[in-house]
């Protein structure tokens, strides 16, 4: 989605609101995922509260606030993927797209169904509960933090730069813009992801330089280099999507990379 | 002069005063010097370094924490060393938390990226304490640079003491004491094709980076990038790490980087814009514009 579209939903909300502090509204919606993602939310420890006080409030989720049904919010961090036998969830991702401005898949399993791919049902107590998809076959996605777990300070740079994109000043705002693109890129990208995407897209493509940061990014290790390239053991892969994200030649965005001194200044003094 | 040497503090030329690194180092030995220093003086626990590996030549990035384990890496390796698959596992296995790391201009975008997205980096981002950029005009797999050196050089991998890319040749020096030089003409169809994508030759990206061109045998050529590079120079060349010489007091100094750095973007510039159209109606995959 365009952030021109982010922007104008993002308005919308806005003046749905009521007009208190300056802060965004964030919810997060659990699918079928294991927790991790909102652990790895967690594992920001004083930084999550920071943005809890300053520049968020919390108004949806299972295990942290009270309240049943998905309510109106600015953002929605979505975890898991959705199982299409379990009528409740697929009813909750459609209404969360609803209600939210800004839909979030968070983690390998929202983006690309990650683990849960492997699934061929059979499970007490549900053993019908077969079919997992990735949050993006089912309703539209904003942007993606795939891996697994994703990282605390990806979840971190993305609500900064979320709040920044929606409350902050112009220049602001430009810089949340250029930052959040190639996420929502990754959203257009599609809904599948697997260590062959370091083949496919970047060897096959004559775009990898042997860096070395796709095996550094892999949660199993099922990645090593053999002479400078990537071999990635498929039978280990859990299809999470970090390596391909993670791939300086995935996307390169010299106007954010080149000024990661003063972004890391930033989101450091944004923290505080 | 423009963005084509990025954004530095200062540069300058430079050598290591340390007799013994310089024994074996491939220029002024500015990269095992400042990790010496930053490892002595605790600035890093370790650093992640292209060492020897199972063949001649052949690197292997693993992560030195002494100074001794730093000496091993000396030299330049013309061939792909992956030095940036460490970088979790060395504030994990390794439990460091303060990591240097060296590598080519592609490493060092690959730093800052993670750095500032960091997919599957968790916990990274602040234990990055030292990153050195080499400069790198291209890089080689490794069968091109067997192929170099015994095909066409006519050496055993075994039997070289040093190679060198430089005044327009690439050179391969025996332990013997014998000196063989290439036409560039006959390494580039070698290279590495993911380098013909590259916009970068002086690791713009760098805290401090660093190559030969632009200064005489022996010495170095350093940009001294980000406030954290500046802070660890400045305390090393305190220290008497290095000697140094105003860059506009050396042959043939900072219009020859310039030149080389420009030619290199422009040249691979074209290659990206190339790949726009390179089927019909089909073009291949362009990372500077989305994934
Ligand atoms: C592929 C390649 C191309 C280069 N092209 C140029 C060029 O066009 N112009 C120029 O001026 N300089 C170039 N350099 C840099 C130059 O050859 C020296 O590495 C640099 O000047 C550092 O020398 P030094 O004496 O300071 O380092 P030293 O003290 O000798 O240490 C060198 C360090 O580089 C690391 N290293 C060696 N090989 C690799 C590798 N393949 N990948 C990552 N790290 C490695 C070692 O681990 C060691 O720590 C290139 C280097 C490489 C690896
Ligand atoms: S991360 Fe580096 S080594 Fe891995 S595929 Fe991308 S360019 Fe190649
Ligand atoms: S290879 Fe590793 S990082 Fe890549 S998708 Fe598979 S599990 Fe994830
Ligand atoms: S030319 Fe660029 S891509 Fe190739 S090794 Fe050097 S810095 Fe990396």
């Amino acid at each position: 989605m365009a952030t021109a579209d982010v922007e104008k939903k993002a308005e919308i909300t806005k003046k749905e609101e009521k007009p208190v502090a300056e802060k965004i509204t964030v919810g997060h919606v659990h699918m079928s995922g294991c927790t991790g993602c909102l652990v790895s939310l967690a594992d920001n420890y004083d930084g999550l509260l920071t943005i809890l006080d300053k520049y968020a409030d919390l108004v949806y989720g299972l295990t942290l606030a009270d309240v049943r049904h998905i309510p109106k919010m600015d953002v929605a961090l979505v975890e898991g993927s959705v199982c299409i036998q379990d009528k409740i969830s697929v009813e909750e991702i459609r209404e969360t797209r609803e209600k939210a401005a800004v839909v979030v898949a968070v983690g390998g399993c929202a983006c690309y169904g990650n683990i849960t791919r492997f699934s061929r049902g059979g499970q007490p107590n549900q053993p019908q509960h077969e079919s997992f998809l990735p949050v993006g076959d089912l309703i539209k996605v904003d942007v993606y933090i795939p891996g697994c777990a994703p990282c605390p300070q990806l979840i971190r740079n993305v609500c900064v730069m979320a709040y920044l994109l929606l409350k902050g000043n112009q220049e602001q705002q430009e810089l949340a813009k250029k930052y959040l693109t190639p996420l929502m890129q990754l959203a257009d990208r599609g809904t599948e992801a697997c260590g062959c995407d370091l083949m496919i897209d970047v060897v096959n493509q004559g775009l990898c330089m042997g860096c070395g940061s796709c095996a550094a990014a892999c949660p199993v290790r099922a990645i090593t280099h053999e002479y400078g390239k990537p071999n990635v053991n498929r039978e280990m892969c859990i299809k999470c999507g970090a390596c391909y994200a993670q791939c300086p030649r995935s996307f390169f965005n010299f106007d954010v990379i080149t000024e990661f001194e003063g972004i890391s200044e930033l989101i450091n003094g944004a923290l505080q | 002069m423009g963005t084509e040497l990025g954004k530095y503090k200062a540069c300058v030329s430079a050598r290591s005063t340390n007799k013994e690194i310089l024994k074996r180092s491939q220029d002024g030995g500015i990269v095992t010097q400042l990790f010496a220093y930053a490892l002595e003086e605790g600035i890093i626990d370790g650093a992640i370094v292209a060492g020897p590996g199972d063949e001649p030549y052949r690197p292997r990035p693993f992560i030195a924490t002494t100074v001794d384990e730093l000496m091993s890496a000396r030299g330049t390796r013309y061939n792909i060393s992956p030095n940036v698959s460490w970088i979790k596992e060395a504030t994990r296995s390794y439990g460091l938390d303060k990591v240097g790391i060296v590598g080519t201009p592609c490493q060092m975008q690959a730093v800052r990226k993670g750095q500032l997205y960091p997919f599957g980096w968790r916990d990274v981002d602040d234990k990055i304490a030292l990153a050195i950029g080499i400069f790198c005009m291209e890089n080689f797999p490794y069968q091109s640079i067997k192929q170099l050196v015994e095909d066409h050089a006519g050496v055993s991998m075994q039997s070289v003491k040093k190679m060198d890319i430089g005044k327009g040749k690439f050179w391969v020096y025996t332990e013997r004491g014998a000196t063989v030089q290439l036409p560039l003409k006959v390494t580039h169809k070698y290279e590495q094709p993911g380098c013909h994508v590259c916009l970068d030759y002086v690791a713009n990206l760098a805290d401090v980076s660093t190559g030969s061109v632009g200064s005489p045998d022996g010495w170095s050529t350093v940009f001294v990038r980000t406030k954290n590079g500046d802070d660890i120079w400045g305390k090393a060349i305190a220290a008497g790490c290095f000697e140094t010489k105003p860059i506009d007091q050396v042959k043939p100094g900072l219009e020859l980087v310039s030149k080389l750095a420009n030619e290199k973007i422009n040249k691979n510039q074209k290659t990206v814009e190339g790949r726009a159209t390179f089927g019909v109606d089909k073009a291949l995959r362009n990372p500077y514009i989305k994934p």
